[in-house]
């Protein structure tokens, strides 16, 4: 253990290091412990994509199409409602207050949440994977498989950050209502369900103003299924996103601070 | 000003919006001393203890805890608290939050030992969410621990428990007064102050009314009950030294009073005829009605 220049203690590398790896293994353990929150998240994409893209397939793109979108629509899952529930509960039961007394690093605290979001990510993009591949008999490049993991994993930034902003400005009872409020119709109107390109204009247009239609256009980009719009815009779009949503999650932290 | 201080509140004020929580509040903490602020609900005991951790911004006044800015990073270090609202994951076991909350400090007690310090040797496994209340200020406790603290903020740590668990939460304090840790204690039990501390402070409306040991505080406390039938009049009586409050009860005059001998040689001159005397020992909350009343000025009792 080192200390500052004025004899305050301080952490090394290593201790460090040990916060955030118990920091998230806690926020994962919480959370696996937690069925209403295990259930759903995992078992409803992994449940989607066997109904229709095993199962009954409207068409011999689906498999692969739904691959990328029930993909994203996996990761906003554990995204939103571990990151926004869980910090809404935390901070209305106290635990956050008691914590903040604490040295803890913040950093610490919010990572472990990206950590644990992505944990449960890449076990439904496994599960999805593997369906795909082997009951589904959908057929890519050995790059479009890594290069479709990554795009869909990528999603925990920006629908993390969208879950801290609801989390910082709802109360934990109205949290799961408010998300899904936010998840399911934006999924839908996105596009995750059914392609973008079976809505209605009107849909197809309004589009653009979710997130999740930006980064499931990124994925479906790597099996050529997309709609055709830049991947520049698309990127820069999910980037204009998370920027916006850290600001407005900045806002709700500053007025709880202030009562 | 707060030289030899571990931690000190000047003349700080604190509203919340239109209600007045601190109004210029002095205190002052002392290495090595378990200070009580005692105080009836509503008196700021809590609005203090937030200043004092960093949680709530100072508005008007200082407030420092080892010379420094309540919420600095070293001070966290260097401090534990157990808050009157908190909670924690219900899903994980004891000791899983302990071992968490162990790992933010420099020098941790190990959690084997917060777990004795604690008596939850036998709970480590269980988890937080299927503990009793008093099992889980028990939790609280340890974690306030957990970092090997010099100064340790306990804000109501017995509200709400039973007789017994208040009881072994009192040992585990003084144990803690035993190491030559300093404590601050929120409380609105005289009988826990008088148990725990070395010092009270007692506070009312945002101010410190009264500070003193123990025995000082409980000796200007009115802590005696005067019931008798006299023809003395009730707004006489009560203008008498050393009456906190007569009021009429039937046909009895009921006197609250700390000096009960003064106050009875004087009836007694008074009204030769008093008759059916009853003196008893009052109960808390009129003890502390004495101190309540002797900080506000325009009822200055002596």
């Amino acid at each position: 253990m080192a200390t500052t220049g004025d004899g305050a203690p301080r952490l090394g590398l290593a201790r460090r290091f040990c916060i955030y790896v118990l920091e998230a293994r806690a926020q994962f353990l919480s959370l696996a412990r937690t069925p209403g929150f295990t259930i759903p998240t995992l078992v409803f994409p992994i449940m989607f994509y066997v109904f229709f893209g095993v199962v009954m397939r409207f068409s011999p793109l689906a498999p692969t199409f739904l691959l990328a979108t029930y993909g994203v629509f996996g990761l906003i899952g554990p995204s939103l409602f571990g990151f926004g529930v869980g910090f809404a509960a935390e901070r209305d039961s106290g635990a956050l207050l008691l914590k903040q007394t604490t040295p803890m690093p913040v950093a610490a605290y919010l990572l472990a949440r990206v950590a644990t979001a992505l944990l449960f990510g890449m076990a439904i993009v496994l599960g999805l994977f593997l369906l795909g591949a082997f009951a589904a008999e959908v057929t890519l490049y050995r790059g479009q498989w890594f290069a479709l993991a990554g795009v869909v994993l990528s999603s925990v930034v920006p629908f993390c950050a969208l879950g801290l902003a609801i989390g910082a400005w709802v109360k934990a009872q109205s949290a799961v209502a408010i998300v899904n409020l936010v998840y399911l119709p934006m999924a839908f109107l996105s596009g995750l369900w059914m392609p973008i390109s079976l809505l209605p204009t009107l849909v197809q247009d309004v589009a653009v103003v979710f997130p999740a239609y930006h980064q499931s256009q990124l994925a479906l980009k790597v099996v050529d299924m997309d709609q055709g719009g830049s991947v520049g815009v698309h990127v820069l779009m999910m980037g204009v996103f998370t920027v916006v949503f850290l600001v407005v999650a900045g806002f709700g932290f500053r007025r709880a601070g202030q009562t | 000003m707060s030289h030899g201080c571990l931690a000190t509140l000047s003349a700080v004020t604190h509203r919340y919006g239109d209600v007045v929580a601190l109004d210029g509040l002095d205190l002052q903490i002392r290495p090595g001393e378990v200070l009580a602020v005692l105080g009836p609900n509503g008196a700021g005991k809590t609005t203090a203890i937030g200043l004092l951790l960093g949680s709530l911004q100072v508005q008007q006044g200082a407030v420092h805890v080892f010379g420094r800015d309540p919420g600095a990073r070293p001070v966290r270090m260097r401090r534990g608290a157990m808050l009157q609202v908190s909670g924690l994951p219900d899903t994980l076991t004891v000791a899983e939050n302990l071992e968490l909350f162990s790992s933010y400090y420099p020098a941790p007690l190990p959690v084997s030992t917060l777990l004795a310090m604690a008596g939850l040797e036998e709970l480590a496994a269980r988890r937080y969410g299927r503990l009793s209340g008093g099992q889980k200020q028990r939790v609280m406790f340890a974690l306030a621990l957990a970092g090997d603290p010099e100064l340790v903020f306990l804000d109501e740590p017995t509200t709400g428990l039973d007789v017994e668990a208040r009881r072994s939460l009192w040992s585990e304090i003084q144990r803690l007064k035993k190491a030559g840790r300093t404590a601050v204690l929120t409380t609105h039990y005289l009988e826990e102050a008088d148990a725990l501390a070395d010092r009270i402070a007692v506070i009312h409306q945002g101010r410190v009314v009264a500070e003193g040991t123990p025995s000082e505080i409980k000796s200007r406390t009115a802590d005696r009950r005067i019931r008798c039938i006299t023809g003395v009049g009730r707004d006489d009586v009560a203008s008498l030294p050393g009456v906190v409050r007569a009021e009429v009860s039937g046909q009895h005059l009921e006197i609250l009073t700390a000096r009960p001998e003064d106050v009875l040689r004087t009836l007694l001159a008074l009204d030769p005829d008093l008759r059916d005397l009853h003196v008893t020992g009052a109960g808390l909350e009129d003890a502390f009605l004495t101190l309540v009343r002797a900080g506000d000025p325009q009822e200055e009792v002596s």
